[in-house]
């Protein structure tokens, strides 16, 4: 059953007709009579709990139940804008003679994804045009459009008629710098795509430019952003007030997710039942029906988030995920620091 | 019946859907800008053999014998003169790079003497003519798209402009009251008149028929003062007083009403021809006389009633029977105006026409072959009676120069002036606008009035009810000239000239009679019509129906044009038929029976490309109305909404709105000022201008890096294939209030969404050189690049130079860098005879430099010849911005805003699916705006975007709501569109559901980069020593009166001190205190001395004005006084 009363305006966010009612924390210490809201470590520990409900290639799918909105959003924001990644910064154009403009071209190399581990390498000192091997990665894009001439005279397929009229990110080739193939004997640093269409070359058009790429993070551009999103949910919790049977009960499932009732037959009568909340979208349907709209309540855990990390395929996400609690601890590490070096007064 | 009816039910919902295709077929054959180009070719291949005929003779008065005679005249296709007499066709696309003029040759076929001999020549060219694009001469006509491409052109832009010396002009649509016809107004007293402005191709003038204590004056500006009205009659040879009335009618109050005038006549003792026409002959105005045999003064006044009084009613051999009865039916009709008050409204859209390239050009063209002609007499004059040796050859003397800068001056300045018509107009032609593609094609519909813009009326500026489906009714500017500039609607179309000969042959054979044969009473028998064409009355009818009846079904079956118009005016009693050009008209779909002729059989065959529009013209099934043909007409909006007396049906609704109105998704759903709004900006959003854009060189052109479809398109934006060349993003919108810089309108933007190309536009500014010969012999150079003295390097302003002295092109360009280091001699002229020439011509450096804030990259260079062989560099230049605080955007529904803050991805709001809004914009923006279009062209866009399809918010119709909503719920949203939302900043939820989706937005050319401006201090006014003003010369910021008054209110004289002279004019001035007159170093001019002298700072411009004042003999004097005593 449902939380009700306190706990009902404690755990869950609840989602009415017109609004979101509980939307904000207030489970600190001493606001709730009989409860003991005090942060108590053993407590947390026995009741913090990570699933993982979805592992794919690029994206990850977690439940992380029993942790404050405050942390799990800086887990949120710390993959969107912390977790540094490699990305062309720098693109050094020796001829580009293709209608992309070069400032559109250099934007476009940017936002490709870098398969490259960002661990193995340092930030680029400010102000360093060159860049080293431990900071920098070089790529070259070398290629120039020609006119296929086995094509078919009355041919009107740019493909079949030139050589190189697309540009993929295929196309960008790595240059080890300095000692980087001795530093890296297997790598194989390259774009996470092969077929991100870069540009489009007509015969006689070439483009020749080298790339530097950096390490960044998110904060400073949206191409260092290791992952494509990262945000969560909270659990949705669907509550049936009352029994709900028979037609009522199949508007009811109409109006939510496919999966999210079940009916069920008891007796002759079809009864719905909740059979997994977790599947909705909130779309509020039930709302809609006067008969319905105060026999179910709408609601949601308010400390279960159900994280989804999908990642540019520079890392795999789980590594993203613990990136962002290694930074997370690295930053409380220099709170902590930073406290301790204050001179209590 | 129940049968019956659902069968009828199935064909309607059907044939709902397909009537719409008519609307392509019709652009296909009328394109939006077909009215120009139309126009144009009327004037090169039928008008201008009119004109010359017109004018084909060229005689002399030194020689009897000789003569000149015109056979044919010609236009070309365009060319250029590469070198002597040789010649290559020319495109449009080089004309524009090159700052040439597309023009074709003008040649005319001629038959002159030469001494006594008769000479044919054939193919002389007279002159050049700029050619319209896309016209009959262009090279574009009937090009493929592929061709476009080989001639750098692109295949969608509408033409319809002129090139002039590489500007692409547009003529606008004039608007004008139509010429012809009888207008019955009330003056400011409340007394009826009536007036015409007859216009032939010779002449115009203004007739008026004004009313005076009950009598009637004709009022003509030859004429010294207003002429009984009986008198005209009796000079026009209506000697009876009873044909007089007979004519004008004989019902009773009528004839009362005109009594006074006969008896005024009577008083005055006229009572024959020749009185009468002594007595105008002594009211005319004296005109200069040229030459010519004397007149008399009846004479002239017979001339002048044949020939300048209602001009355009002919009269041949002074038979003015006709004129009489025009002059009767004007008086009738005031008279009539008079008992009911039914006077004619001039804004009514059936009284104007339209005058457009052609037409203007024609007037320009007549006016200048006629000076062409004069100048060819006067020189026949001049030379004929000289002997010479070789004989007079007139072809020598023909100069093709007069003609072609005539009209190249006219339409690169827009200064149409005739002498010939008192005609001096400006403004007639405007740069077109290429800031979008729309901007350019909004420009082509657009229709100016000649209305002065400064008076404050409202009824031209009003919409009239008789402007629907003609003229856009939200496509207006705001401010001044609102109402007065128009735009046309979707399917509007504007006639051109016709030949009436058969029409009037027709109307005789259907029983009109002839007004020359009737003895005047008949006009005014009650079931008798007057049929008028063109204005003129042709004669009368008795069964006007019949006549209107047959000459529709003759319209329709095609034997007579389609654009003839035939209307009836039941309170005027009259048939009017027209056949003259500038009327406005719209095809509709005819009913019979209560069904609409076009089947589905026909959209089928339409759709397998079986049939064409023209079909459904010769077939019938389809014809034009004009406006005044349409009030004779019952016009179903909708097949459901035909009843008996449907005569016609709409094509479509949405085809009332113009090119620009037809962008915005559901338009019927927004505040109409709103609608008016998105037209103007539209005009201002980036995009794509066309397939050539990057093969332009234009002063100013912005493009969007990324631009898109709409989520949320019309049937206009597929018509005239905006999707091609998009102006704006869809933007993924969530309407909520962020952080208080969203206040007033402002947008809060998403900077991961700049980061990845959103608003990311390219901005192309040229710089241009030429390199002139003159004519002594020197020309312009362009040096090498200056190097350093030390490094061997080229200094820091020729950094970018490249050996040939022009900038290369990729290089970065920074403030005053050399773009070409050009060189000019510092003498020009030829040197005088005798004086010692210089060896070496001295050069002096005029170096083209970059001027600019900000950086800029070299696009492109140039290096070509103009049409005067003088060396062109252009050189294009490119700046890439991303979206900044202070750039303006804009929703499709007149709600533009500026970006107040670019907030960090991780602190927008973010929805279940993980999704962050591009644009954040305050919900304040809704209610007192009421853009329920742009509310529901999000809903329509996300249901859009989910299921991966375009939705259509045409007006009229598109996507309904429900069916959208239906949509969203099944994807698993809120049919509403609200999201549930999670703050970025806090990671909890929002306590307000948020409308989340896309909507589509543009980015307005209005950028803070171009406009921001600051100063401390900077370059001064040399005349007055003050700040210089304005942004570009980098001035000051002005502390204006207002200003000022705030601060002396307040009392912060030391403030006003300094603002006002401190920090801008102060002037150390010796001023002497005997004299009080200004001094110079300590000593005084006046007094001789230095003893009262003292000095103090008052501001340079008041020491000005003393000094100005002092030169127009005032002294002022200043009075010194120490302050503390």
């Amino acid at each position: 059953m449902a939380p009700r009363g306190a706990d009902e305006m404690r755990d869950r966010v609840v989602l009415g007709e017109f609004g979101v009612r509980n939307v904000h924390t207030t489970d600190f210490p001493g606001n709730y009579p009989g409860y003991e809201d005090a942060w108590d470590q053993r407590r947390f520990e026995e009741t913090f709990r990570v699933d993982v409900i979805r592992e794919e290639e690029d994206a990850l799918e977690f439940d992380m139940v029993g942790i404050d909105a405050a942390i799990a959003n800086a887990f949120r924001r710390i993959l969107l804008a912390e977790v540094p990644t490699m990305a062309v910064e720098k693109v050094f154009v020796y001829n580009n003679t293709s209608i992309v403009q070069d400032e559109i071209l250099a934007h476009r190399l940017g936002l490709i994804p870098i398969r490259a581990d960002p661990r193995l390498f340092e930030y680029r000192n400010q102000g360093d045009q060159e860049g080293t091997e431990i900071d920098t990665l070089q790529f070259q894009l070398k290629i120039k459009c020609k006119r296929n001439p086995q094509a078919a005279k009355e041919s009107s397929d740019p493909d079949e008629l030139y050589f190189n009229h697309k540009v993929y990110s295929k196309d960008m080739t790595w240059v080890p710098l300095g000692n980087q193939t001795d530093l890296f004997p297997d790598a194989d640093f390259r774009p996470v795509h092969d077929d991100i269409l870069i540009a489009l070359l007509r015969p006689g058009q070439e483009i020749d430019v080298l790339m530097h790429c950096v390490k960044g993070i998110g904060k400073d551009h949206a191409k260092f952003s290791p992952v494509a999103t990262a945000s969560y949910r909270l659990l949705p919790e669907i509550t049936l007030l009352q029994p709900i049977e028979d037609e009522a009960a199949e508007t009811l499932q109409k109006c939510f997710s496919p999966g999210v009732i079940e009916i069920q037959n008891i007796n002759g009568k079809k009864v719905a039942r909740v059979a997994n909340a977790r599947l909705d979208t909130f779309s509020r349907e039930v709302f809609r029906h006067e008969g319905l709209k105060n026999l179910v309540r709408l609601a949601r855990v308010r400390n279960h988030y159900i994280f989804s990390v999908e990642s540019t395929g520079i890392l795999p996400p789980d590594v993203l995920v613990s990136e962002a609690i290694r930074i997370l601890m690295g930053k409380c590490q220099r709170f902590l620091n930073e406290l301790d070096s204050v001179p209590m007064e | 019946m129940f049968g019956y009816s659902l069968e009828r039910c199935f064909k309607l919902f059907f044939y709902f859907q397909e009537k719409w295709r008519l609307l392509p077929a019709f652009l296909k054959v009328k394109g939006l800008v077909k009215q120009h180009i139309d126009s144009f070719n009327y004037f090169i291949n039928v008008e201008i053999k009119k004109i010359m005929k017109a004018n084909e003779k060229v005689t002399s008065d030194a020689d009897p014998m000789w003569y000149l005679k015109y056979l044919n005249i010609y236009v070309g296709t365009p060319d250029v003169e590469e070198s002597f007499n040789v010649t290559r066709p020319v495109s449009p696309h080089e004309c524009r790079l090159r700052d040439m003029t597309y023009s074709a040759p003008i040649t005319v076929d001629i038959e002159y003497t030469r001494g006594s001999q008769r000479i044919i020549r054939n193919a002389l060219p007279i002159g050049r003519m700029p050619i319209m694009l896309r016209s009959s001469n262009c090279v574009l006509t009937g090009k493929t798209p592929a061709e476009f491409a080989k001639l750098n052109e692109c295949p969608l832009d509408p033409g319809g402009y002129f090139i002039v010396k590489g500007v692409e002009k547009v003529i606008l649509i004039q608007e004008q009251l139509s010429k012809n016809r009888i207008i019955v107004e009330a003056d400011r007293k409340g007394t009826v008149g009536a007036s015409v402005t007859s216009s032939t191709h010779e002449k115009k003038s203004r007739t008026n028929m004004v009313v005076k204590q009950g009598r009637f004056y004709l009022r003509h500006n030859t004429l010294s003062e207003d002429i009984p009205i009986a008198i005209i009659f009796k000079a026009m040879g209506v000697e009876s007083d009873q044909e007089i009335v007979q004519m004008i009618g004989t019902e009773e109050h009528v004839m009362a009403a005109f009594a006074p005038s006969l008896e005024e006549c009577q008083k005055a003792q006229i009572f024959t021809q020749m009185q009468a026409l002594k007595y105008v002959g002594n009211k005319v105005r004296r005109q200069r006389m040229w030459g010519g045999p004397k007149k008399t003064k009846m004479e002239e006044a017979r001339e002048l009633l044949a020939s300048t009084i209602l001009t355009h009613v002919l009269v041949k051999e002074f038979n003015f029977r006709a004129k009489c009865i025009y002059t009767a039916v004007m008086v009738r009709r005031v008279i009539l105006a008079q008992g009911e008050n039914k006077v004619d409204d001039r804004d009514y859209y059936g009284n104007k026409r339209l005058e457009l390239a052609g037409q203007l050009l024609s007037l320009l063209f007549e006016d200048l072959f006629k000076k062409f002609n004069s100048e060819l007499k006067k020189i026949a004059d001049q030379v004929i009676p000289k002997q010479r040796a070789a004989q007079f050859d007139v072809v020598k003397h023909m100069r093709q120069d007069q003609i072609t800068n005539g009209m190249v001056n006219a339409i690169s300045t827009g200064n149409w002036s005739l002498k010939r018509f008192k005609m001096d107009r400006q403004g007639v032609t405007q740069v077109l606008s290429r800031l979008s593609y729309i901007s350019a094609l909004g420009m082509m519909t657009r229709i100016s009035s000649q209305f002065e813009k400064t008076r404050k009326v409202s009824g031209p500026r009003s919409l009239q009810p008789s402007q629907w489906g003609m003229l856009c009714p939200s496509d207006t500017p705001e401010g001044e000239a609102c109402g007065l500039v128009k735009n046309l609607a979707l399917m509007t179309h504007i006639t051109t000239d016709m030949e009436d000969g058969p029409i009037i042959k027709l109307a005789s054979n259907l029983g009109v009679e002839d007004v020359n044969l009737l003895c005047g009473e008949e006009l005014s028998y009650p079931n008798v019509f007057l049929v008028f064409l063109n204005g003129n009355i042709l004669g009368v009818i008795r069964d006007h129906q019949k006549l209107v009846n047959t000459f529709r079904i003759m319209r329709r079956a095609g034997y007579i044009n389609e654009f003839v118009s035939i209307s009836t005016n039941l309170s005027d009693r009259c048939v009017y038929i027209s056949s003259d050009g500038g009327r406005l008209c719209r095809p509709y779909i005819i009913v019979k029976k209560q069904k609409p002729a076009v089947t589905n059989k026909h959209m089928e065959e339409l759709a397998q490309g079986y049939r064409n529009f023209e079909d459904f013209l010769h077939e019938g099934l389809v014809e034009y109305l004009d406006v005044n043909e349409e009030n004779d007409c019952n016009i179903a909006l909708y097949e459901s909404t035909i009843n008996k007396d449907t005569t016609h049906l709409e094509i479509e609704p949405f085809t009332l709105l113009g090119v620009c109105a037809g962008l915005i998704p559901y338009p019927h759903h927004n505040q109409s000022p709103r609608n008016t709004y998105q037209c103007a900006m539209g005009k201002q959003a980036m995009g794509t201008i066309g397939y050539n854009q990057r093969n332009r060189i234009d002063t100013l052109m912005y493009l969007l890096a990324y631009p898109q479809k709409p989520m949320v398109k019309t049937k206009t934006i597929e018509l005239i294939d905006f999707e091609k060349l998009p102006a704006g993003q869809n933007a993924t919108v969530a309407v909520m209030s962020y952080s208080g810089y969203d206040i007033e309108d402002a947008l809060v933007l998403n900077k991961a969404s700049l980061d990845r190309g959103f608003g990311r536009c390219l901005v192309y500014k040229n710089a241009k050189c030429t390199l002139k010969r003159y004519t002594n012999q020197t020309f312009d150079k362009v040096m090498g690049p200056m190097l350093d003295a030390a490094t061997r390097k080229p200094i820091w302003h020729h950094e970018i130079l490249d050996a040939d002295g022009i900038c290369s092109p990729g290089e970065k360009v920074e403030n005053k860098q050399v773009l070409v280091n050009k060189s000019m001699p510092t003498v020009t002229q030829t040197p005088l005879e005798g004086s010692s020439v210089p060896q070496q011509p001295q050069y002096k450096d005029v170096p083209v430099t970059y001027k600019g804030a900000t950086d800029s990259y070299i696009e492109k260079v140039m290096i070509s010849s103009n049409a005067e062989d003088a060396f062109l560099i252009k050189m294009l230049l490119r700046q890439t911005r991303r979206p900044e605080i202070g750039d303006k955007f804009s929703s499709r529904h007149g709600q533009k805003g500026v970006c107040g803050l670019i907030v960090p991805q991780e602190d927008m709001p973010f929805c279940d699916t993980g999704i962050c809004p591009d644009i954040i914009m305050n919900p304040h923006g809704f209610p007192s705006r009421m853009t329920v279009g742009k509310l529901i062209e999000l809903l329509a866009g996300k249901a859009g975007v989910l299921d991966g399809r375009f939705h259509y918010g045409t007006a009229f119709g598109g996507s309904k709501v429900k069916d959208v909503c239906e949509d969203l719920i099944r994807h698993g949203y809120n049919y509403l569109g609200k999201d549930y939302v999670t703050s970025g900043i806090t990671g909890e939820p929002l306590e307000a559901y948020i409308y989340f989706g896309p909507v589509y937005y543009q980015k307005l050319k209005h950028m803070v980069l171009d406009k921001m401006h600051a100063r401390a201090r900077g370059p001064r006014a040399v005349l007055t020593r003050q700040p210089t003003e304005g942004r570009s010369r980098d001035g000051g910021l002005r502390l204006g009166e207002m200003e000022r008054d705030c601060l002396i209110g307040y009392g912060a004289s030391m403030l006003l001190l300094e603002r006002l002279m401190i920090s801008s004019d102060a002037f150390e001035v010796d001023v002497c205190g005997q004299c009080g007159l200004l001094g110079y170093s300590g000593w005084c001019h006046y007094c001789k001395s230095s003893c009262h002298v003292s000095s103090l700072r008052i501001p340079y411009a008041c020491k000005l004005l003393f000094q100005e004042l002092q030169s127009m003999n005032i002294i002022p004097r200043l009075k010194l006084a120490k302050y503390n005593e």
